[in-house]
């Protein structure tokens, strides 16, 4: 690995910019991301900005157990997205669908549609897992980076 | 200022050389004052560094077409603009400039915005379209002032050589005009309360929508060139120069870091206001600024 390819790894695991998504959330989780960018947490400090645009992020935050209506808006964003990037599940309903199970308005969990990196389990999970997600998934974009991916057919 | 000089200064001192790392200190020191105004610990040091190179390191999506080509053209433009901008100023003594440097200035400190409006609507988002619009409303209402503000300095002063104000002493409508641009800076570089167009929770950032990757770090470094060249110009009129050159120097950074603190702590202690109480401020409550500082040239020009 040369000097520039160092560099950027080393950048892209301090400069996580983070998109947040909710496919039908109970808007538990949704609080508690924002909490984790509030004052009390900070997560500034670890170079994460929340960003309006998923063009801009590197980092796709989903929240909620994946309705039948958000499959295709979640496909769209993730393509959105410019490589390299990371998606971190928030909470248990992306992960198994959680309560929300065997629902017929569902199409869960999350891995079925995109590949996931991070879950972060909890109903709701505390800021300081959420931020500890966001952290490693920022480690794993940064090895990513440096060997792209295979599977980029989603790539918009 | 002959080919070698003018180079020198526009890639070198004070130009890239320089003003890429002020830009990006500028630019952590905006993030750091609001975090501090928040009592969090804020950004590291070098954030605008990280997030600079990680943008570069990015794809960027595929576009066809001459909307395309604009697209990938007008951050370029915005950032050779504020370059040059902050090469004109004059940092260092004696360093040269020609007759109407300052309009030059002022119509390379204005390309920036007119870039921004172009890339809003040649991304053809609806949202860009809106922070384009808006963009383009704010620079209609702060020109005004700042046009103003600007040229009654010159022609109280008698010149519009940026290098002949600096070395002039400061009189009371110069004091006037320099609050008057300061009125309009928060507007000029899109920070609360007047961050409009790039307004992040209501248009998705606006005109920056569809950037990403390498442009969108393209437009980061002209906001903080802006930062520089717009600091760099209120730093000129705001402090004589005297004789000794380092100290100069050393009052124009500090002055241009005391300015770019008391524009982030407003930006931290406000929230963003509609685009007509926008409009409305300009236009009245400022204006009535810059007709005070016309009024009183021309009492002094009555005097003379």
């Amino acid at each position: 690995m040369n000097l520039w390819s160092r560099l950027m790894c080393s950048c892209r695991r301090r400069s996580p910019w983070i998109f947040h998504m909710n496919s039908g959330s109970c808007n538990g989780c949704d609080i508690e991301l924002v909490a984790s960018l509030t004052p009390r947490y900070d997560a500034e400090q670890l170079g994460v900005r929340l960003e309006g645009s998923p063009r801009h992020a590197d980092i796709l935050c989903i929240t909620g157990p994946v309705t039948r209506n958000s499959v295709h808006a979640i496909e769209t964003v993730y393509g959105q997205v410019c490589s390299p990037k990371a998606v971190v599940a928030i909470g248990s309903c992306p992960a198994t669908t959680n309560v929300f199970i065997d629902s017929r308005v569902l199409d869960g969990p999350l891995n079925r549609h995109i590949p996931v990196d991070v879950f972060v389990p909890g109903c709701p999970p505390r800021p300081d897992a959420i931020l500890q997600g966001i952290a490693k998934a920022a480690e794993i974009l940064a090895e990513r980076g440096s060997r792209p991916l295979v599977n980029e057919e989603n790539q918009q | 200022m002959n080919l070698t000089i003018a180079l020198a200064r526009l890639l070198i001192f004070p130009g890239l050389l320089f003003a890429v790392p002020t830009a990006w200190f500028f630019l952590w020191v905006e993030r750091k004052a609001v975090a501090l105004m928040q009592q969090r610990i804020g950004p590291p040091f070098m954030q605008p560094f990280f997030d600079f190179i990680k943008l570069l390191g990015k794809t960027t999506p595929a576009r066809s077409g001459v909307s395309g080509l604009l697209m990938k053209a007008w951050p370029l433009i915005a950032v050779s603009a504020a370059a040059g901008a902050v090469g004109l100023l004059p940092v260092l003594p004696l360093s040269g400039g020609f007759q109407g440097d300052l309009v030059l200035l002022l119509a390379l400190m204005e390309l920036p915005s007119i870039c921004i409006i172009a890339a809003g609507f040649s991304s053809r988002s609806i949202f860009g379209e809106i922070g384009s619009a808006r963009e383009a409303v704010l620079t209609v209402s702060y020109n005004v002032v700042f046009l103003l503000a600007v040229v009654s300095i010159a022609v109280s002063q008698h010149t519009f050589r940026l290098e002949a104000l600096a070395q002039l002493p400061a009189s009371p409508l110069r004091w006037l005009g320099v609050l008057a641009i300061l009125v309009c800076l928060p507007a000029k570089l899109h920070i609360n309360p007047f961050s409009l167009p790039n307004a992040e929770q209501e248009i998705y950032s606006g005109p920056m929508i569809e950037y990403a990757g390498p442009e969108l770090a393209m437009w980061e470094l002209s906001h903080g060139l802006e930062w520089v060249a717009a600091a760099g110009l209120v730093a000129t009129l705001a402090v004589p120069h005297f004789a000794a050159g380092w100290i100069d120097s050393l009052l124009f950074v500090s002055l241009s870091f005391g300015i770019v603190l008391l524009l982030s702590v407003l930006a931290a202690a406000t929230a963003r206001l509609a685009i007509d109480t926008t409009a409305r401020f300009y236009w009245r409550c400022a204006l009535m600024f810059a007709g005070l500082a016309i009024a009183s040239t021309l009492l002094m020009r009555l005097r003379a």
